[in-house]
């Protein structure tokens, strides 16, 4: 058919054309980004050869923005500029963020998140993560040698709905499909091919260079789910550095190194505490700049002696987590660790005895989660082959709900509801003749509003005037695959639909986004226009390619009339297509959406006949 | 052709009534969720990752209720044109308001208290009248047909699963 050949060169409608997506670990301390090639996961590198990528950025006076290792290096000169750790005030409101009077930034309290001053201007924590983001995609499209199709990001377990949609907007802002969020704890697991493993508990202890969490994930009938998750958000890697930091300056008899002697020795203690995960004892040789000499040498055993409170620090935590989930250490049938500092022996055997058992380790611990997320976004790019299909059901971290009467709040959707989800709750008007009626989202387990975070407020207006009680107001959460939340409120006794349409999204509106994105392509306008040209072209292309596979696998499905109206949308979009006016593509691509929808809903349809059939002729066997 | 307004037995296959096979209910489920979950459709145009999202989102649903013996002997009244509206009709038997009133005032003294054991063996013994009232809705439902003592049933079971909560409430603010 001659549809089939009307394709721009390099856009092959190929059928099992393989399309690139990544994973992405947004870490706070460090990111990656990895891909699925030939079948393997595998961390992409930088020019250097290097796969982690610092996640700090640097705000030159010159409108230069650095991101990673030179930015990191920054921190020393221009620390007020030069924004690090990030991922803390992701989502978060001033008062969220702990320890603020010990950071050097210059924080702008904003409705929703806290912003940052720079010498370039307010920066919003998305804008800062959407540079680290930028600069792991462009990585990636270097390394694979074309546009991304998607990626998985991966955020912690227990992020809520503002934190995890701050991660989103900021790989919108990044350029970036987002194909899923993916919960950091079980990209482990998936990498671990925990998926494919037995039924059981499995608990995930991430030892990051700043913070630590744990996670108790149960499978089952492979279903991932999120059981409880724990952590100290001041408590990683870089504490141990320090603690070796000061038995260096103990036992050197330095009382006050300069800035840069202190700089250097914390970068010589991570080098030591390294090396001591390896060697039984490392000499530490240093001529300081007043020249003093530093001449020792530690032992492993000294070293674990220094750092075992912290070790013992973690264990706490774990204990909570395992109460949550009203289980046991010897419940638990495998550990994941994650993270650099868990390769530390001793810290691996502090885990292994608490669980009474070896945790796995056969895995790079800075790498597993973003090796996870590749594969994940692998499988969501529709790479995957038929055999090794596998489901991963996700669950709300917190629980969704409505601030009712007198502070209190009303839950809508526990934590732990497998997600997609959707629930509604009726609510009544109290005043006679009352036409509005406000409403605060809020997210937390408490039954107190003020003890839990509030996500939205709305107000549905054009409530006929009737006496007190007698309006049904409905008011639907609805929580999609990657755990974000829209609310609407209709009101349904006089059928007069009054409708409010709430995404909130924490102090960044839809229009800021796109005002951020038009910025970023400020000095390169026709570069912007011919991006968002050649997105909408890749688009419509995926659209017709999908499109032509599921008439080829279930054409039948349609009758002549109905598969000639369907094959004349086809046309018109990619004729559209084939200009060069965005717009116009845009508006066939929604007109095709309306024209392919009755056939989608029939494959749909025939998919679950199918599955059902399936499980009957299994019942047959038994 | 399916719809979303299916009734939830019907989506899974299996025979409408109370008692139901738990294997075969989750493998239903499962199976469905293998098709239309949106992981299936992240690749694909927006009219089939919105079909998926409602369709996993219906699943979800269809499965909480089912899995729910409280939740699945309402959904059984609903379907039945049974209004399950639990605050507009409270007749309850006296006895069942007395065990009541003893339970919550046990409820209240434990919390005061701090009594963890207490509230352990108040959380035992409402495990064990529960069971005991889904046995009788089972029979009420699936063999006598008696729906009106169904629905009463069915308002026990809210009374007591309301009192669960408050007892883990009590239990996870002790731990705390």
């Amino acid at each position: 058919m001659a549809l089939l050949q009307i394709s721009e060169p390099g856009m092959s409608t190929a059928p099992h054309q393989h399309r690139l997506a990544v994973g992405i670990d947004l870490g706070t301390t460090n990111s990656l980004v990895a891909t699925v090639r030939n079948g393997v996961a595998q961390c992409l590198q930088d020019e250097e050869g290097k796969v982690l990528l610092p996640s700090a950025v640097h705000y030159l006076a010159d409108g230069q923005i650095v991101v990673g290792r030179k930015a990191h290096s920054a921190q020393a000169v221009d620390p007020r500029n030069t924004i690090v750790s990030v991922k803390r005030f992701m989502g978060r409101g001033l008062r969220d963020v702990s320890h603020v009077e010990t950071m050097p930034y210059d924080f702008v309290d904003a409705e929703g998140m806290v912003r940052l001053r720079t010498v370039q201007g307010v920066k919003s924590p998305v804008q800062v993560s959407a540079e680290i983001l930028k600069d792991l995609r462009l990585r990636a499209e270097r390394s694979l040698g074309g546009e991304l199709t998607g990626a998985v990001i991966t955020v912690p377990a227990y992020f809520d709905d503002a934190q995890r949609q701050a991660t989103k907007d900021a790989a919108r802002l990044a350029g970036l499909n987002v194909l899923r969020l993916l919960n950091e704890p079980t990209a482990a697991a998936i990498a671990y091919g925990l998926e494919h493993a037995s039924e059981g508990i499995y608990a995930v202890y991430d030892l990051g260079g700043g913070t630590f969490d744990i996670s108790i994930l149960r499978l089952s009938r492979g279903v991932f789910e999120v059981v409880a998750t724990n952590g100290d958000a001041s408590l990683g890697g870089d504490d141990f550095d320090h603690r070796l930091f000061c038995w260096m300056l103990d036992n050197a008899g330095i009382s006050l190194p300069s800035d840069r002697d202190a700089r250097r020795l914390l970068m010589k203690a991570r080098e030591v505490k390294e090396r001591l995960s390896l060697d039984e004892s490392v000499s530490i040789r240093m001529t300081l700049e007043r020249g003093d000499e530093v001449d020792l040498t530690i032992d492993r055993s000294v070293f674990v002696d220094i750092t075992r409170p912290l070790v013992a620090k973690t264990l706490k935590p774990v204990r909570k987590a395992l109460r949550d989930a009203g289980l046991d250490a010897g419940d638990v049938k495998g550990v994941v660790m994650v993270g650099g500092a868990t390769r530390m022996p001793h810290v691996q055997q502090a885990v292994g005895e608490f669980f009474g058992q070896i945790p796995l380790t056969n895995l790079d611990p800075d790498t597993v989660v973003a090796i996870g997320a590749a594969i994940q976004a692998n499988v969501l790019a529709g790479n995957r082959a038929a055999e090794d299909e596998w489901l991963l059901l996700d669950v709300i971290p917190l629980s969704l709900g409505i601030e009712t009467m007198g502070g209190l709040v009303e839950k809508i959707i526990p934590r732990n509801a497998t997600i997609p989800t959707a629930r509604a709750q009726d609510f009544t008007t109290f005043k006679d003749g009352q036409t509005a009626m406000a409403f605060h989202v809020v997210q937390g387990e408490r039954e107190l509003v003020s003890a839990c975070r509030s996500l939205a407020r709305f107000e549905l207006r054009g409530i006929p005037p009737l006496v007190a009680g007698a309006a049904r107001i409905r008011v639907t959460f609805q929580v999609d695959a990657d755990g974000l939340l829209s609310v609407s409120a209709r009101e349904q006794t006089t059928g007069v639909e009054a409708r409010v349409e709430v995404k909130p999204s924490y102090g960044l509106a839809d229009h800021e986004i796109a005002d951020m994105l038009k910025s970023g392509f400020e000095n390169a306008r026709d570069d912007m226009e011919l991006r968002g040209l050649r997105e909408q072209q890749v688009e419509a292309a995926r659209v017709i390619e999908a499109t032509m596979k599921a008439l080829d696998a279930d054409g039948g499905l349609l009758n002549a009339h109905e598969r000639t109206a369907l094959d004349a949308a086809i046309g018109a979009l990619q004729s559209a297509a084939d200009g060069q006016d965005a717009r116009a593509i845009k508006i066939q691509l929604e007109a095709f959406n309306r024209a392919s929808n009755e056939f989608a809903s029939r494959r749909m349809d025939k998919s679950i006949r199918e599955a059902l059939a399936g499980q009957r002729i299994d019942d047959l066997r038994i | 052709m399916l719809d979303l307004k299916q009734d939830y037995f019907a989506l899974f296959g299996l025979p409408t009534g109370f008692s139901i096979d738990m294997d075969r209910l989750e493998q239903a489920y499962l199976d469905i969720q293998g098709k239309v979950h949106p992981d299936r459709f992240a690749h694909l145009p927006d009219t089939d990752k919105r079909l998926s999202m409602q369709w996993a989102t219906h699943a979800n649903e269809a499965f909480r209720t089912l899995k729910s013996p409280l939740a699945r002997g309402q959904y059984l009244l609903e379907l039945k044109g049974i209004d399950p509206a639990f605050e507009t009709n409270t007749a309850m038997s006296p006895e069942f308001l007395m065990e009541q009133m003893e339970w919550r005032e046990a409820l209240g003294e434990a919390r005061e208290a701090a009594d963890e054991e207490v509230l352990e063996d108040l959380a035992r013994r409402i495990r064990h009248a529960n069971r005991a009232l889904i046995e009788q809705l089972e029979l009420e439902l699936d063999q006598k047909g008696d729906l009106h003592a169904a629905a009463d049933t069915v308002r026990r079971l809210k009374f007591l699963e309301k009192l669960q909560h408050e007892i883990n409430d009590a239990l996870t603010a002790l731990e705390s």
